[in-house]
């Protein structure tokens, strides 16, 4: 043993000092100095985690508009968009249903809103109900045919589509979409017994159309049909001498 | 003479396995092991997309933007929608939509086209995520639960993980300048809530749920449908199942 200590050169007795000291002293920094949860990966997994789940929500989910709108709800429980969630079409809720007051979901009625999903897409599923945004029914926003919340596949009075199939759905695409065939025609019962011998009646008077289309027109429903001066547009003809009135042409 | 240095030689050896210094310390950040199979009694989320519900109309991008505090650009994704159009000379484009947007769609008079659909993506919170192997801060890990996230504290914005994925779900944060993805909406998730984009799809194309509950949609979805996954040569594990899913999809 003694004999060990002999041989031991001395500056390698050093170096082990020095060394053992730097080492001390990275322990010391290791262990002591830098703080547990800068060493410990778990740590910072666990603390990310957290941070994670602590974030703020803007979703609500449906069942929490379910809670005050209940009779929506069940509307829509019914219908064909049954599976959509509220927030789909009304955007992130959350705020919502913390202050009901301060803060309202967007309620979409402009005409492009609809057309995200129902606009013809050849890339969309077949079936998926879709629809030519520029030939159907232009200019109404689609809440004024379709209740949102309970939408229905559009329909013409059967007794006559039965029968006048091409009109009914030249009618669907136009600007007269919502007008029902009785509006402007009389169709006597006996016309379904024998059609040709006894025929609905067609407006007679320009007045008629001007209800609606006259520059001084009351008519609501009508706000925003094109306004024509009677006294000067077209005097002698009935109007749909010249325009085909079930798919009115005419520009605005 | 022989004596020292053998001395020495036992001496340099035990400095020069420095290994052992790190290893006894554990300053080295540790890698989180693969796991090969969901372990029982833990929630273990997985993701399913029918390809053939999607109907492109993008409401889950646009949630999950708002949602997320995703940017508003069109090129910072979590999640996003392909459109495949596969003509008859078997030519294939793949377009990422955008929402909003007012292009024209073909036209089904557009006699060149084969067929054509959408496809929904996001990160497919691998089992075995490359991601994950490459960070070299361990700031990119897996959760108990299976989700894969990235801690934004200790991210140093290298990138390495976005190059990695081999699915490209990643992007980089412009405002914090991490590596950010989709995480399953992790905050909604652990409050019982669905992922923003399952929630609002009008369609559910998208379905979201525990992968180890028997009685979940998602493994009704699973029970179901004949099941693929993206690129599964890459061994990566997607837990982001497709049903209907067309051989030209990658
Ligand atoms: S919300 Fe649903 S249907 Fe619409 S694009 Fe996204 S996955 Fe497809
Ligand atoms: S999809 Fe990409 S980002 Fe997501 S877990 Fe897999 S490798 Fe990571």
């Amino acid at each position: 043993m003694g004999k060990f200590f002999e041989k031991f050169p001395d500056p390698l007795a050093r170096l082990i000092v020095v060394f053992l000291a730097l080492f001390a002293v990275g322990v010391i920094v290791v262990v002591v100095l830098i703080p547990k949860p800068m060493k410990a990966v778990e740590m910072q997994w666990a603390d990310a985690v957290k941070r994670e789940q602590g974030r703020p929500i803007k979703y609500a989910g449906f069942h929490a508009c379910a809670e005050c709108h209940d009779k929506l709800y069940e509307m829509k429980k019914k219908g064909y968009h049954r599976d959509l969630s509220c927030e789909t079409c009304h955007g992130p809720a959350k705020a919502h249903t913390e202050d009901p007051d301060k803060t309202k979901p967007v309620t979409p009625v402009e005409r492009t809103f609809c057309p995200q999903c129902h606009a013809y897409n050849p890339s969309r599923p077949r079936g998926f109900p879709q629809i030519n945004p520029v030939a159907h029914n232009p200019l109404k926003p689609c809440a004024s045919c379709h209740n949102p919340h309970d939408p229905k596949p559009p329909t013409t009075p059967k007794e006559c589509s039965a029968c006048h199939g091409e009109i009914a759905r030249m009618k669907a695409v136009s600007h007269h979409v919502q007008l029902e065939c009785t509006t402007c025609h009389e169709a006597p019962q006996q016309h379904k017994v024998s059609p040709r011998a006894i025929k609905p009646t067609k407006p007679q008077t320009r007045e008629f159309c001007g209800k609606c289309h006259a520059k001084d027109a009351k008519d609501k429903l009508a706000k925003n049909a094109p306004k024509i001066d009677l006294a000067e547009h077209g005097e002698k003809y009935v109007c749909w001498q010249c325009h085909y009135p079930h798919s009115p042409e005419v520009e605005q | 003479m022989n004596d020292r240095r053998s001395f020495l030689r036992g001496f340099l050896s035990v400095l020069l396995s420095g290994g052992a210094i790190g290893g006894i310390l554990k300053i080295l950040p540790s890698k989180a092991d693969a796991r090969e199979a969901p372990p029982k009694g833990q929630k273990w989320y997985g993701f399913g997309v029918s390809v053939d519900k999607c109907i492109g109309c993008a409401r889950c991008m646009e949630s999950c933007k708002n949602e997320n505090n995703v940017p508003r650009e069109p090129f910072f994704f979590r999640t996003w929608v392909e459109r495949y159009i596969t003509r008859k000379n078997g030519a294939t484009t793949v377009k990422a939509i955008e929402p909003n947007s007012e292009s024209l769609p073909e036209t089904a008079s557009d006699k060149s086209i084969l067929r054509s659909f959408f496809v929904p993506k996001l990160c497919n919170q691998c089992a075995s995520p490359a991601c994950v192997q490459v960070c070299p801060v361990g700031a990119t890990f897996q959760t108990k639960d299976g989700v894969v996230l990235v801690n934004e504290k200790t991210c140093i914005g290298c990138r390495y993980c976005i190059q990695a994925c081999p699915y490209g779900a990643r992007y980089l944060h412009p405002v914090t300048r991490t590596a950010d993805k989709c995480t399953f909406c992790y905050h909604r998730i652990s409050r019982g809530l669905l992922p923003a984009c399952v929630e609002v799809c009008p369609t559910q194309a998208r379905v979201f749920g525990d992968l180890n509950a028997a009685a979940s949609p998602m493994s009704r979805f699973l029970r179901m449908n004949k099941i693929h996954v993206l690129k599964p040569g890459l061994n990566t594990e997607p837990k982001v199942y497709y049903a209907n899913l067309d051989g030209e999809v990658r």
